[in-house]
């Protein structure tokens, strides 16, 4: 029997091994989008960046009147008047980033050569305040998600243009987060895929299951359910309750990586965060 | 020594089986209304959210807001001409197919093995 098991995992591992090589991460993204395009033949590219609201009309003349009156519009000005505030020692998040942080999202995350980590938004946001003698800030929500959500909103209209530099670490930090996305986790044992791709459009219950093409576009995101804005790593956690899955934390590298794939497969879409959603 | 409060345990167990047994009157109509309960019982667990939740993905007659990632759920009799096949799929799909998004009821102990049965009565009646 332990022979048995040994044979399987090691058959396993190859398998893995080859996929990683057949694959490369610009192989996936062409499959990825090709997969969602017929999918949904009558939805234009740029229309995943509205999540269900690019499938399904009912519901889209519901948030179109939302989007009216943003439910998020208080936390963006929050977000400025928290981004532009000097910290202790004079400096501001200007400072941390390049072009004055304005207009920068769609390069997040991305792949950090000298430390090997997947860097987020608001993983550098808190960097910022850490480098400038200042205590991080919570990270799911709150004022992270406020000063995310400005930076997401002064990048809005920008293509999402998330690189996989040609770093052996880069592209085993993708395939952690493609692996992710298509391993079977928690007690319902269910993968981001199997609803988020295989089922992409279908109901469960009445809900509209979203597809993954686009999920990283409005975020942060104000949703109904919370009544509050949150960051990406706290729906992800949400997400993973829901399989009945012990939630990683947010900025875990699981979720650091998962969001890696999710916004390189998301590449060429036009940000339009923050966003509103049930 | 482990053994033997476990026999001690079975044979009780089978003594108090037989004790309710031979309390149960056995007319037709009592045997009906139990088989008619457990169908009701079997349908309140697929119903029920933190339970089957069967409607998450299927059609079922009397449910509501039902989902489609699953096929609705009739003619179950002519689909599963054995029972066993009918509930050895709820309690665990990927046997049949890995990748379903099917939960594996009985295996990832979603359900006890005393609700699977009660609900394939149910399915079954469908």
């Amino acid at each position: 029997m332990k022979k048995l098991l040994t044979i399987a995992a090691t058959l396993g591992l190859m398998c893995t091994g080859s996929i990683a090589v057949q694959a490369s991460p610009q192989q996936d993204l062409k499959a990825f989008r090709s997969y969602f395009a017929k999918r949904f033949p009558d939805v234009p590219f740029q229309e995943f960046a509205n999540g269900v609201y690019a499938i399904d009309k009912a519901s889209r003349a519901q948030w179109e009147s939302i989007e009216e009156f943003p439910p998020y519009e208080l936390s963006v000005d929050k977000g400025k008047a928290l981004f532009e505030k000097p910290f202790k020692n004079g400096k501001t998040y200007a400072s941390c980033f390049r072009n004055g942080g304005i207009g920068i999202k769609q390069d997040y995350p991305y792949f950090d050569t000298a430390s090997g980590e997947v860097v987020t938004l608001e993983g550098a946001i808190n960097a910022c305040r850490v480098k400038n003698g200042e205590k991080p800030l919570g990270w799911k929500k709150g004022k992270i998600a406020d000063i995310s959500a400005y930076m997401a909103y002064t990048s809005r209209g920008n293509k999402i243009n998330v690189k996989i530099p040609s770093d052996p670490r880069a592209i085993a930090a993708y395939e952690q987060g493609k692996n992710f996305f298509y391993a079977k986790r928690g007690q319902l044992n269910m993968s981001c895929a199997d609803c988020h791709q295989w089922n992409a459009g279908n109901r469960i219950r009445a809900d509209l299951l979203s597809p993954a093409l686009g999920h990283v576009t409005h975020f942060p995101v104000y949703r109904s359910k919370w009544g509050a804005l949150g960051t990406l790593h706290r729906r992800y956690g949400g997400c993973n309750k829901q399989v009945r899955f012990k939630p990683f934390k947010a900025q875990s590298p699981e979720y650091k990586t998962l969001e890696y794939f999710e916004s390189y497969m998301s590449n060429g879409l036009k940000l339009n965060g923050p966003g509103a959603r049930k | 020594m482990r053994k033997f409060p476990g026999i001690l345990k079975t044979a009780s167990s089978v003594l108090a089986i037989a004790g309710s047994l031979a309390l149960l009157p056995v007319t037709g109509n009592a045997a009906e209304a139990q088989t008619a309960s457990v169908t009701e019982q079997g349908k309140a667990l697929a119903f029920n959210r933190k339970k089957g939740n069967c409607l998450a993905c299927h059609q079922i007659e009397g449910g509501k807001l039902a989902g489609n990632i699953g096929p609705p759920l009739v003619s179950m009799k002519a689909r599963f001409p054995d029972k066993a096949k009918l509930r050895a799929q709820i309690w665990d799909a990927t046997r049949a197919n890995p990748n379903t998004i099917m939960p594996p009821f009985g295996r990832n102990k979603i359900l006890s093995e005393g609700e699977i049965d009660k609900i394939v009565e149910f399915i079954y009646t469908l």
